[in-house]
């Protein structure tokens, strides 16, 4: 344990600015931890052996508290580096605000082994877990490193460099084979099973057996032998294992839980997902930078501007760095933060419906605000051309500027379709529709006997455990955490706008429920304040046309986070530049909020009732296409 | 018999004035049809952001229950239609498949967007199934990512009219009328990559000669020419003279009692090698997967149906593709020689 000196309870560590703290940690710790000087690189290296011990300096002297995330890069044949290695890194922030704090641990691709953080930031849990199952990298320490997205008995870490999928063609998109005059065949026709499947030359299908299932079920420390228990009124009663999912109508997509139970309450839950694992990163480092916003719509697909605004954020970092970028024009950054604001609202009002109906109000609050909904994805539809996956925004600005004149077939009068001044009906959506819906959905349902009775005091997680489990977004707000990113570390325009950050205390379901329902007005807000500006930026430019199909992207590594309605995403991207592809990404890493924020889910739900847990997880508001990835 | 209106018309129950002294004569299978189609339930269960455009759909504004499937079933039980909506996972196909298992029949199956039809964006991803008809029959096909809620209306009413094109006497292909039940689909194994249990065969036969160090493929380990199952069974079926031989030497081992199934299966097949390959019922996508929509019919019958696809003189199946492919090659040049020939004539 590194204990501090006297001298450093003195300066007010707490407050010293990240290049500071880089080079403070440098100092005090010299042969243990080294800037990291790599090319458009930042933070700091750490011996792997010491890096709990860092780790734990770092968050309490230093005051990082929060983890945001933790994410392997396999350096193989990069050429950036002498040899080639296996890499951890860590971003850690503060809560009172401030710009990351990166560290990294590396280790070598054979022996693969970096100590477990888990006990200084419980958040690491499933990030690790997930490192093991696609990197293969061990964590000592963890109590269950199991696979995360994978199945057990699965053949191989898919993400390593030099783990090739069944479809695989070549290192980067794109494809030669789909040049003009490149022969394009189905995938299929490669394999002589006609299926997306490789196996290991040496199977053995006599003694092939399925353990995908058991070693859940016994790494969950359940199965055959039921403990028996006596309750308070003497009767004997045995645990229960109950499987909810992946297939369950109220588990928000293919989530899966795996409960003890003993009666009605829950004494253990485990998570268990992967159902929806489509290997958007792997695909992701074989894309060019422009090929990966359209797959960035299906992360979060109910809010797909937000994502492609992280992701654009990420790489335009990058493309800083270089010279020859443009930054986007004044019109593109309102343009970017109208549609996110109205991404919130969609989130938030899918969310609230979604949670309504795990509470039993069966679809009924839901009808209204998808109707809500529609208005907003007509407006999506006539900007970006397409109701969901909107694929709206560049590098260097957004896809286009807002047609004069919109069509919705939502606002039918007499069976007609109309046609409206766009702005005419953004205002009249602003300035009345929306606020209208919340307003009716504030009056039915915040004093509503039912919603207090079921959720206040049901799901509680506690400050402390909000920060250490690397929750974000609501369920951070919701525990009395004031930690916005488009506050905490503001990007675009949100410096200049006026807004309120909403906060609830009690860390319950209904502080959640609150928060949601404040954002949403405080997202009205800002729309409100877009107007103006939408009105005077008329007729400017939208976006840096010099950014070709494959732009030259420098050297480096990036993390770009926004806000998104289910809280921090970040994206992790590493260019290894001239020395492999200019255009393709050499990691792309997503910081996904829903994934996260379900590590504390067992710690939520244990000692509530069955029926509880549902709407427990409905609070969390999960995407699976952002969990599983 | 004769049997007077008036006396038609005094049942236990009130007929309404309009309909009295009507007779109206319909076909059973229509009127069967009729009631089916318009009782479609869908299964409520969501994979990927289709499943939002799913939600939507189902939602007010543009409201499936005006078809008959409001009431969407959260158990395969008293579900008739499985809507796909989204990425098939390796990991998820096996819960999918024993839901369609569970499925009563007649049951249906409709494969909405890119993903469930194909493979999609994410279809080079390893844990992504390259489309639901590699282990599902699929009646319709819904392109789009994600298709409109107004595309997944068309889809679902393409079904109800592949449902009034549907005869309770003479069809084959639709096992719950001609055959009786079919036979349930082989729940795939997760093994170190999944497994389809009715390519058991293949795999092994592939280890084998990987184990013999047969160059089964080439030194970068791609460009293997295609053998599909499908594509398989049925030039085999074509090869045997006696184009039911290989399923009636499958057919005791998978149902011994069930002759009429047999011969049903007999006669298709006998059908599929004549047309040279399984029509498959693709109504909104014009070739999303020919041919697979048929292929489990015929495989599903035993593990052991798959066997005579694969020669067993060591012949590999792969180099068989190749043949045939160079068959259909040539075939098609000829069709072109023709077609310009004619051409020119008309000139
Ligand atoms: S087709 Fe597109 S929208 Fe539908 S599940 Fe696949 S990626 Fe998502």
């Amino acid at each position: 344990m590194v204990m501090t000196t006297p001298e450093e309870l003195n300066v007010d560590l707490k407050a010293t600015s990240v290049e500071e703290t880089v080079s403070h940690l440098t100092q005090r710790f010299p042969g243990i931890v080294s800037a990291d000087t790599r090319e458009g690189y930042g933070g700091v290296i750490v011996a792997k052996d010491k890096l709990v011990d860092i780790a734990r300096y770092v968050r309490d002297v230093l005051g990082f508290d929060y983890l945001s995330s933790a994410t392997p890069v396999d350096y193989l044949g990069e050429g950036n580096h002498s040899t080639d290695h296996l890499e951890m890194v860590y971003h850690a922030y503060r809560t009172s605000g401030g710009k990351a704090l990166v560290f990294k641990a590396q280790t070598d691709r054979e022996s693969a082994e970096i100590p477990s953080l888990i006990h200084v930031w419980k958040g690491a849990d499933f990030q690790e877990r997930e490192a093991w199952d696609l990197y293969g990298i061990r964590f000592p320490g963890h109590p269950s490193l199991r696979r995360i997205l994978m199945w057990d008995g699965f053949a191989g870490h898919p993400m390593r460099k030099d783990w090739k999928e069944a479809y695989y063609e070549e290192d980067h998109k794109p494809f030669t084979s789909r040049w003009p005059g490149g022969h394009v065949h189905r995938a299929e026709e490669k394999s002589i099973f006609g299926h997306n499947v490789r196996y290991p030359a040496d199977i053995d299908l006599s003694r092939l057996t399925d353990v995908s299932e058991s070693t859940l079920y016994s790494g969950f420390g359940m199965g055959v032998d039921v403990t028996r228990m006596v309750d308070h009124h003497g009767v004997e009663t045995n645990e229960l294992m109950v499987n909810m999912g992946p297939h369950h109508p109220s588990t928000h997509g293919v989530f899966r839980m795996m409960l003890r139970i003993d009666g009605e309450t829950v004494l253990d839950l485990d998570p268990v997902m992967g159902y929806l694992h489509r290997n958007h990163e792997k695909i992701g480092e074989r894309n060019t930078y422009l090929h990966n916003i359209p797959f960035t719509d299906r992360l979060d697909y109910i809010s797909s501007m937000g994502n492609n605004h992280g992701y654009v954020l990420a790489v335009e970092q990058l493309l800083a760095l270089g010279a020859k970028y443009n930054p986007p024009t004044y019109r593109a950054e309102v343009l970017r933060v109208l549609m996110v604001e109205l991404t919130r609202i969609v989130n938030h009002l899918w969310a609230i419906g979604f949670w309504l109906n795990d509470l039993g109000a069966f679809f009924t609050p839901v009808l209204y605000f998808i109707q809500e909904r529609e208005r907003i994805l007509d407006f999506f539809e006539a900007v970006a051309g397409s109701r969901m996956m909107c694929n709206y925004m560049r590098f260097g600005g957004v896809f286009a500027d807002v047609p004069e004149r919109i069509h919705s077939v939502t606002n039918l009068i007499n069976d007609r379709m109309r046609d409206f001044d766009t702005m005419q009906f953004l205002t009249e959506m602003i300035n009345e529709r929306i606020p209208r819906t919340i307003d009716e959905l504030d009056a039915y349902l915040t004093q509503s006997e039912i919603v207090r009775v079921r959720s206040e005091g049901v799901g509680i997680i506690s400050r402390e455990d909000a920060i250490g489990y690397s929750t974000a977004g609501p369920l951070l707000r919701g525990s009395g955490v004031a930690y916005d990113v488009r506050r905490a570390d503001p990007y675009s325009i949100y410096p200049e706008l006026d807004f309120d950050v909403a906060v609830e205390t009690s860390g319950d379901m209904y502080a959640r429920y609150m928060v949601r329902l404040r954002e949403m007005r405080e997202s009205v807000r800002i729309l409100k304040q877009l107007l103006p500006r939408l009105e005077y930026t008329k007729g400017q430019p939208v976006n840096d046309n010099n950014m070709a199909y494959s732009g030259k992207v420098p050297v480096g590594e990036s993390y770009g986070r926004v806000e998104n309605g289910k809280g921090e995403l970040g994206f992790y991207i590493v260019s290894a530049g001239e020395k492999k592809s200019t255009a393709n990404p050499w990691r792309y890493h997503v910081r996904a909020p829903s994934f996260i924020n379900l590590t504390p889910l067992g710690l939520m739900s244990r000692g509530s009732k069955v029926a509880d847990v549902v709407s427990i997880l409905g609070s969390i508001d999960i995407v699976l296409g952002e969990t599983d990835r | 018999m004769e049997v007077s209106l008036q006396e038609l018309n005094k049942t236990q129950y009130p007929i309404p004035a309009e309909l009295q002294n009507n007779v109206a004569i319909t076909s059973l299978s229509k009127i069967y049809n009729w009631g089916r189609r318009n009782s479609m339930w869908p299964m409520l269960f969501g994979l990927a952001c289709c499943a939002i455009e799913m939600i939507a759909t189902a939602s007010s504004r543009f409201d499936f229950s005006r078809f008959g499937m409001e009431v969407m079933r959260a158990t395969p039980r008293q579900s008739d239609l499985m809507i796909v909506s989204g990425t098939v996972t390796k990991k998820m196909v096996v819960p999918i498949v024993r839901l369609y298992n569970q499925m009563p029949e007649p049951k249906y199956v409709l494969a909405m967007g890119a993903c469930a039809s194909g493979g999609g964006p994410f279809k080079e991803g390893y844990n992504v199934v390259s489309g639901i008809d590699k282990y599902l029959p699929v009646d319709v096909y819904v392109p789009g990512c994600p298709p409109t809620p107004q595309a997944l209306l068309f889809g679902l009413i393409a079904l109800q009219r592949k449902i009034d094109g549907q005869s309770l006497t003479t069809a084959d292909d639709v096992p719950w009328y001609g055959v009786g039940p079919s036979e349930p689909t082989p729940v795939p194994i997760l093994g170190p990559d999944i497994i389809d249990p009715r390519q058991m065969d293949m795999i092994r036969r592939m280890a084998e000669s990987k184990a013999a160090k047969d160059a089964i493929s080439l030194p970068d380990g791609r460009a293997l020419p295609a053998v599909k199952t499908a594509a398989a069974v049925v030039p085999v079926a074509k090869k045997a003279t006696a184009a039911a031989a290989p399923v009636a030497a499958a057919a005791p081992v998978a149902a011994p009692a069930d002759d009429k199934r047999a011969a049903a299966l007999a006669r298709k097949a006998a059908r599929a090698a004549k047309t040279g390959g399984a029509p498959a019922e693709t109504v909104a996508v014009e070739d999303a997967a020919p041919a697979a929509a048929a292929a489990p019919v015929v495989t599903a019958a035993a593990p052991a149906a798959v066997a005579p696809a694969v020669p067993a003189d060591g012949a590999k199946p792969w180099e068989e593709a190749d043949e045939i492919r160079e068959q259909r090659k040539a075939a098609a040049l000829a069709r072109k020689a023709a077609r310009a020939s004619k051409r020119d004539e008309g000139k």
